[in-house]
């Protein structure tokens, strides 16, 4: 216990830089925090870029026969939506989050692979601007430049030569796969560093379920991201050196594709959403002041949902003219999956039952967290049930469907997490004034949007229309869809007035601002580069708690 | 717009003169003298005979997926309500905990101790494991048993065929057993109890896939290429069903539109017998077909008894006989065919039929033509 107080009493002895200075310790840095924050950054620039394109979708469809966007525009903005909402968005915040707190979590100075993590932040980022450059590159030399409009999962044969001409598909193709490629390295220095690095006496029954979730999410983006990758590169070969894999013209599979895609496409899912379920995971027992209710089942959970999330691809298919016999089986995967995750949720619930639970920012998202995912799981259920999906697939409902799995699930806990972590990388907090007014806004905007988008679904909207035909029930519904997205346009600019303000002139955090339990609480804010002078010893789950509580430890229980 | 609005309005109005009136008035109808006469009489005939055709059912402008007129749509609509059912008793309950805990677990301001350390207990957990897995059990066999009943494997002999090829963007739907060819719009017998008429559907497509959609009538299935899907329909209520392309095929994906038109079995055999026929000839307009024979145009569509044999776009042949063009881009009005004749990127921008630059006396006479293929 003694390391851990030096730990804590260390100070950390600011020093005026030049800006060149600053600029090139960025560049060059191998250090897990900087990265994580890089991460973590970038992803917000393309989070607002992404939600830009949504912004003018949504314009375009405010009302019915609108004529703001060309259907291509369209086309392209979609594509690239969700392509950089998955890609640069998600991929990336689980990342800067894994490399900012693993480590610290753990009692350890950096990742396993410090040279790796950084060559796999550049990749991904490099995979990102090779996208964007599609703007003035897609048509190549002489045409004016376009983005892929293919769609986000890019079904065949719409990206082969022969309905994808120019090069917008091709960017499409490689700005994935090189940041695939920075995804698993990065993915596989995450797990040695949790396999090997863990400090004395973090066993794996004292591990936090955050690190523990980082594992799986880490172990998954590498099963899934080899049969995109193959799949890539098949399609590069369709498309340049006369391969016929998707070729329908010439006797290749459409559905091929598919299966390859959405082997990746629904475990990653499940990639994007674990880090959210990390975040809860820390977030709701420190607030409730309780510790995680049901500890060994979160982890089992966990386990069980990596390895059922690898066999429900084909339920992204279920229109596709799959056999009766699969498609009774991956009804029956997918609701089995609703099992492990019903569990989180309860065991969510659990923690805050009988705590004293307070509503500081970070809570506050969470609780926003659980209310959606009930919805979003409940959604999800509906569209496990075949015949139903029949109806639904591919419809508005869908599109309702995951973006409250992707904003009410990943997004507030996102939010959750920079509340909540923003003071050790900072030092200073967020201020909770301009918080409760980016919640209270932003949740609003977002339940407008998104429960209101269910209904042009069940009414027969299909999703990826530029434009609609009045009187089919749908112009109101989207018209209300449309006004939310302003609603939340003005949360989000309190929250980056938050930021920007709160970095220039927040109260100083602290080590320890919100009395929480697990080892990065333990060292200065922001740590030092290497996190802890001495390597810590631990004998529970709460660290911290151990220290605060002497009379009434952990390790008594455990 | 030019849309369904006013083919709805046409097919609803207890007389279709005020549209014929309007047809006349508009400005967008440059026609010479001759062809002006032509073209009016034959519009208030052709309206007329659309509305007849339609007499049989109004128009179903919301394409509810909760208004099913057909058993597979019924069905998925009953198991969705015993979906919906349970998942509103799970979100009651689990909400309720929710701002349960929130309410009463809300830390005061003036209260600093922890609160008692709970770490789990096994027996809440495997309760709330055990809870949902029955829950899921039930679903599970409810789904699989709909599967069974509704998913179509083989077509019964009294079935009608309909071989549906999806086009970037728009649909051809053929007939194989009757020798019909048309496009866009499907047109069943209604099925009664002691005359059931279902019609399977075989899914094909020419270049990417779509998706096939009404949503009173049926799921959807998709279209792929290469590869020949099954579904089926047993429409027991006429009428016409709205319903669309539902998977993204490229840039006019939103303009695939598909309407379903139910008929009286005997109304529908009168529509099989009227499509059966060869293509009209009306000596009026044989400067009209002159132009469409001696352009293009006969490369990329067929009219039964012409030189016309192109396969790339719709079958014209009966093109008067439906209420929409360009997969429901526009409703089919003398003008808007003219218009879509000399500009189809006007409709339906990016559209794979090309503007065929003809001058407005060509024009004219081509649509006077045109409008005769009834
Ligand atoms: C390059 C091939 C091509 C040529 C040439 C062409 N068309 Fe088309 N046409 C199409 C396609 C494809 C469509 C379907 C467009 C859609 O709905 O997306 C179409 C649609 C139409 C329609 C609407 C049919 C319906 O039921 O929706 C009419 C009428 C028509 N064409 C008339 C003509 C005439 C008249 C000419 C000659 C002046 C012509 N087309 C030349 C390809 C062609
Ligand atoms: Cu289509």
């Amino acid at each position: 216990m003694t390391v851990l107080e030096e730990g804590i009493a260390r100070p950390h002895a600011p020093e005026r830089a030049s800006a060149w200075e600053v600029v090139h310790d960025w560049v060059t840095t191998v250090d897990h925090k900087k990265l994580g924050v890089m991460y973590i950054s970038s992803a917000l620039v393309f989070f607002l870029i992404a939600g830009f394109e949504a912004t003018l979708m949504r314009i375009q469809l405010a009302v019915p026969n609108n004529d703001f966007l060309p259907p291509n525009t369209f086309n392209r903005l979609f594509t690239m939506h969700g392509t950089t909402m998955v890609f640069l968005v998600g991929m990336p915040m689980f990342f800067g989050f894994a490399n900012y707190l693993t480590p610290l979590m753990i009692g350890a100075r950096d990742l396993a692979f410090p040279r790796m993590n950084a060559f796999g932040f550049w990749l991904f980022l490099f995979g990102g601007i090779l996208l964007y450059f599609s703007f003035l590159g897609g048509d190549g030399l002489y045409g004016a430049g376009t983005a892929p409009d293919v769609g986000w999962f890019a079904y065949a044969p719409l990206t082969g030569k022969a309905f994808s001409r120019g090069n917008s598909t091709d960017y499409w193709i490689l700005g994935i796969l090189v940041s695939g490629f920075g995804s698993t390295g990065t993915a596989l220095n995450l797990a040695a560093t949790i396999l090997t690095m863990r400090c004395p006496g973090m066993t794996w029954g004292k591990l936090p379920l955050f690190v523990w979730l980082m594992l799986v999410n880490c172990l998954l983006t590498l099963i899934i991201l080899t049969p995109l990758t193959a799949a890539q590169v098949m399609l590069l070969f369709d498309r340049y050196l006369g391969a016929h894999f998707f070729d329908t013209q010439a006797g290749g599979s459409a559905v091929l594709w598919q299966h390859f895609f959405w082997f990746f496409g629904h475990p990653e899912v499940y990639v994007l959403i674990l880090p959210a379920f990390a975040m809860a995971n820390e977030i709701v027992p420190v607030f409730s002041r309780k510790p995680l209710f049901g500890y060994p089942f979160m982890v089992g959970a966990t386990v069980l949902i990596g390895f059922i999330s690898l066999s429900v691809w084909a339920h992204h298919m279920f229109v596709v003219g799959l056999s009766p016999a699969a498609n009774t089986f991956f009804t029956l995967s997918t609701m089995a999956i609703a099992v492990p995750t019903g569990i989180k949720i309860f065991n969510w619930l659990g923690t805050m039952w009988g705590g004293k639970i307070r509503f500081k920012m970070p809570m506050l998202w969470c609780t926003a967290f659980l209310f959606s995912f009930v919805i979003a799981g409940l959604t999800g259920v509906m569209l496990a049930v075949v015949p139903w999906d029949w109806q639904l697939s591919d419809s508005y409902f869908v599109v309702a469907h995951f973006h409250f799995v992707l904003i009410g699930g990943l997004l507030f806990n996102i939010f959750a997490a920079i509340y909540y972590w923003f003071p050790k990388v900072t030092g200073r907090m967020l201020d909770e004034k301009l918080g409760r007014l980016h919640f209270w806004i932003f949740a609003t905007g977002f339940y407008l949007t998104f429960t209101t988008m269910h209904f042009p679904g069940l009414l027969g909207m299909p999703r990826r229309i530029y434009t609609y035909e009045a009187g089919r029930g749908w112009d109101t519904l989207n018209l209300i869809t449309s006004l939310g997205v302003a609603v939340q346009l003005v949360g989000l600019t309190f929250f980056l007035w938050n930021v920007v303000r709160s970095l220039l002139k927040g109260d100083p955090a602290g080590d320890d601002p919100w009395d929480a339990w697990t080892l990065e609480w333990s060292t200065t804010s922001p740590p030092p580069e290497y996190n802890f002078e001495q390597i810590p010893v631990v004998h529970s789950r709460r660290p911290l708690w151990d220290l605060k509580h002497p009379e009434d430890p952990d390790w008594r229980y455990e | 717009m030019q849309g369904w609005n006013v083919a709805r309005a046409r097919m609803t109005s207890a007389s279709a003169s005020p549209i014929a009136k309007r047809c006349r008035r508009s400005g967008r109808l440059h026609l010479t003298g001759a062809a002006r006469t032509t073209v009016s009489a034959v519009a208030t005939c052709v309206l007329q005979a659309a509305h007849a055709l339609a007499a049989d059912g109004p128009v179903n402008a919301i394409p509810n997926m909760f208004a099913p007129v057909s058993p597979p749509a019924e069905g998925i609509r009953s198991l969705s309500f015993l979906v919906m059912a349970i998942a509103a008793g799970i979100f009651v309950t689990v909400t309720a905990v929710l701002f349960w805990c929130v309410w009463r677990y809300r830390a005061r301001s003036d209260d600093e101790h922890e609160p008692p350390q709970v770490y789990g207990s096994n027996q809440i957990e495997w309760s709330w494991t055990i809870v949902p897995v029955l829950i899921v059990l039930v679903l599970f066999l409810a789904t699989a048993r709909t599967i069974n009943e509704l998913q179509a494997s083989d077509v019964p002999p009294e079935a009608l065929r309909v071989t549906i090829v999806g086009h970037q963007w728009w649909w051809e739907i053929k007939y194989p057993d009757l020798g019909v060819v048309t496009a866009n719009e499907l047109h069943l017998p209604v099925s009664r109890d002691g005359a059931r008429r279902p019609t399977y559907l075989h899914l094909e497509s020419a270049d990417v896939i779509h998706s096939f959609w009404l949503p009173q009538l049926s799921g959807k299935t998709d279209v792929v290429p290469n590869r020949r899907n099954l579904m089926w329909m047993e429409p027991n209520q006429t009428g016409v069903f709205l319903g669309q392309c539902a998977e993204y095929c490229g840039t006019q994906h939103a303009k695939m539109l598909l309407r379903a038109i139910v008929h009286e079995p005997a109304e529908f055999d009168g529509w099989v017998a009227a499509q059966k026929k060869p293509a009209a000839v009306v000596d009026t307009v044989a400067a009209g077909r002159a132009v469409f024979q001696s352009t293009a145009c006969i490369n990329c569509h067929t009219v039964d008894g012409t030189n016309a044999n192109g396969r790339f776009g719709p079958d014209l042949t009966h093109l008067m006989s439906r209420t929409t063009i360009g997969s429901g881009a526009a409703a089919n009005t003398p003008e808007n065919l003219r218009a879509w004749i000399d500009s189809p990127d006007h409709f339906k921008p990016g559209v794979l039929m090309p503007a065929m630059k003809l001058d407005d006396g060509d024009l004219d006479e081509l649509t006077a033509y045109l409008l005769t293929l009834k």
